[in-house]
């Protein structure tokens, strides 16, 4: 036990001496939070409203208003018919329009449902559905507060969105951001720190230690786990204060979820080291096996829906798409076991199966 | 310790698929003793350390060290020896003294040993000053020394040192060589790998490896007059030369 202790406080001394990677641990998920809540924001801000509006009544005229009003849409032309859109799109003075049938008030005065068409420039299609987000919102929120105050009317828009209303995009990256951090953490500072004491011939000393191969690989591992749970509860807190994202869900079945996509991301960082013996390839198998599933196959950027089926396939195997799908669960719609333990065991498996795997190719290094 | 050799190894075989990297090696050596264990790369010394050091296990024979069959008991093996690599096996980034703290903790040495034996290495290698120092800023030849120590720190029967001078300036070398005695006559074996040919006149025997075998074994007197030639030099490279081509297995050499 001493022996084991021993080696951690050199796991600590190592992560406390090593600066820059300490830094880099720390401050990048401190900045890309700042980042992804700012510079990338995938919010918008003054977009171009193109209105179409063939025949103006008071209802048109007040939903047209609520829009100006919204502070997030500008208004650049009102029209009469749809077809004269289409230039607006293609020189790109609107992001979006709204476009009106005719008759707009009769219908909700017969108590028939009216219809509007709302159009988004889809050439960055996450400003699209933003923008057909926002303004369904605002078309919605008329529709509230006329039947509050007792009126029958029935508005169509064409998209509506859920749990997200406002299209907050940092309540969509923070569960993203947590399954990056971790992964950098766990996988790849695991990987790199292993093969360093391959390469500087450190870990032939602690092989032919009476060390057991199950000391070696906790005391190498404990100490990123506790830094990747630092790194975690930083987001979260960094999230909550400075972009109110909102936790919904309990914190600690969080944490116990992002426990287990720790230890399976540990596991993948010691298979990477028994793969590889130089820290350099390490990396580049840390980056490719993990970094870049995590960011582009897990959903924390590109839906998973719209991927076609073979990525969508891959994904399924990619465990930051199951612990973005949980945490984003747990956060934003602040659901509990009940609804996420196939993902809970999905994860869960995940860890077995890559902690013994990774165990097992510990073992077989020590026999080759 | 004084019937039964620190090492013992009787036929010991390592086969990697179809190719032979150990094949039967017979050799003894007594409790104190230096041995000198050459071979050209790739002639099986690494494959054969790693055997007696409980790293590998053997395909064939058997090895006792310090009294335990390599095979069967390597956990009480890895309590028993010590082992110094080519490759440093200090860590850069801790101090002289945690590094000495973190072996003596992970070979189960109490607090009280520990400190006792920071103190003696300390003053045996004249690093009272550097004590708290980075390992990585003092020189290298007082770091292999320092490694040296820290290998003899829970005081084992036996200790490797595989090419412990590599990269070492000659005064130090001398040096070092004089820590190997003092530990020798303290009844400490010592394994040695060398390229430096000379160093293998300060063995009391030596072993030359060729292909997996033993070529020859005997004290550098009885080799050279054997081999009828002028040093150890000489007999190496008469014994290995036939072999020193490029179709030496990589699969012997670690990793």
């Amino acid at each position: 036990m001493t022996a084991l202790l021993g080696l951690l406080r050199k796991e600590v001394y190592h992560i406390l001496r090593d600066r820059r990677t300490l830094v880099v641990i720390i401050a990048l998920p401190v900045l890309q939070v700042i980042l992804f809540g700012y510079a990338i924001r995938t919010d918008v801000d003054h977009v171009r409203l193109a209105v179409v509006d063939p025949t103006p009544d008071p209802v048109t005229l007040a939903i047209r208003s609520r829009f100006d009003a919204a502070g997030v849409f500008r208004t650049v032309a009102v029209l009469r018919r749809t077809d004269a859109l289409e230039q607006f799109f293609k020189r790109g003075t609107a992001q979006g329009a709204v476009a009106f049938e005719p008759g707009f008030s009769e219908h909700l005065a017969r108590g028939l449902p009216a219809r509007v068409l709302i159009l988004a420039d889809a050439t960055e299609p996450n400003t699209g559905s933003i923008v057909q987000a926002y303004a369904a919102a605002v078309i919605q929120g008329y529709e509230r507060e006329q039947r509050q105050a007792g009126m029958r009317v029935r508005i169509v828009p064409d998209l509506r969105m859920r749990f997200n209303p406002t299209r907050e995009s940092s309540n969509l990256f923070v569960p993203g951001l947590m399954a990056f951090v971790l992964t950098i953490v766990s996988s790849l500072m695991t990987a790199i720190s292993l093969t360093r004491e391959k390469e500087t011939g450190t870990m032939e000393a602690l092989l032919v230690s009476p060390l057991r191969p199950w000391q070696i690989i906790v005391g190498k591992v404990a100490p990123y786990l506790v830094v990747g749970f630092i790194s975690v509860v930083g987001v979260i807190l960094e999230a909550r204060l400075a972009f109110n994202v909102p936790l919904r869900g309990s914190v600690t079945l969080l944490l116990f979820e992002g426990l287990i996509f720790i230890l399976v991301s540990l596991s993948l960082g010691i298979l990477i080291s028994a793969r590889t013996s130089s820290q350099r390839v390490a990396m580049m198998g840390a980056l490719a096996g993990t970094l870049l599933p995590t960011m582009l196959l897990s959903g924390f950027i590109f839906p998973i829906e719209s991927m076609p089926w073979p990525l969508r396939a891959i994904s399924i195997v990619v465990p930051a798409r199951w612990f973005v799908l949980v945490a984003r669960s747990i956060m934003l719609k602040g659901v509990g076991l009940a609804y996420l333990w196939p993902e809970t065991l999905v994860l869960l498996a995940m860890a077995l199966v890559l902690l013994a795997a990774s165990t097992y190719s510990f073992n077989e290094r020590l026999e080759s | 310790m004084s019937e039964t050799p620190a090492i013992d190894a009787r036929d010991l075989t390592r086969r990697f698929g179809k190719f032979t990297a150990v094949d039967r090696v017979t050799f003894e050596v007594g409790a104190g003793e230096v041995f000198g264990f050459l071979g050209a790369n790739g002639a099986g010394k690494t494959t054969a350390i790693r055997m007696l050091t409980g790293l590998l296990a053997p395909t064939g024979g058997r090895a006792t060290v310090a009294g335990f069959d390599v095979a069967s008991e390597a956990e009480a093996i890895k309590r028993h020896i010590g082992y110094m690599s080519q490759r440093f096996s200090l860590y850069e980034d801790l101090t002289v003294r945690e590094n000495i703290r973190l072996y003596g903790g992970i070979y189960d040495l109490s607090l009280r040993e520990i400190r006792e034996r920071t103190g003696r290495i300390l003053g045996q290698l004249r690093l009272e000053q550097s004590a708290d120092r980075l390992v990585r800023a003092i020189p290298l030849g007082w770091r292999q020394k320092l490694a040296f120590s820290v290998a003899l720190l829970h005081e084992p029967q036996v200790v490797f040192l595989d090419e412990p001078t590599s990269g070492v300036d000659p005064i130090t070398r001398r040096q070092f060589w004089e820590l190997i005695y003092e530990a020798a006559a303290r009844g400490t074996t010592a394994l040695v790998t060398t390229h430096y040919l000379d160093e293998a006149e300060y063995c009391d025997r030596i072993s030359i490896m060729v292909a997996g075998r033993i070529a020859a074994i005997g004290t550098p007197g009885e080799l050279r007059q054997r081999f009828n030639a002028d040093s150890i030099d000489d007999v190496f490279v008469r014994l290995a030369r036939p072999t020193i081509q490029p179709s030496i297995p990589e699969a012997e050499l670690p990793q």
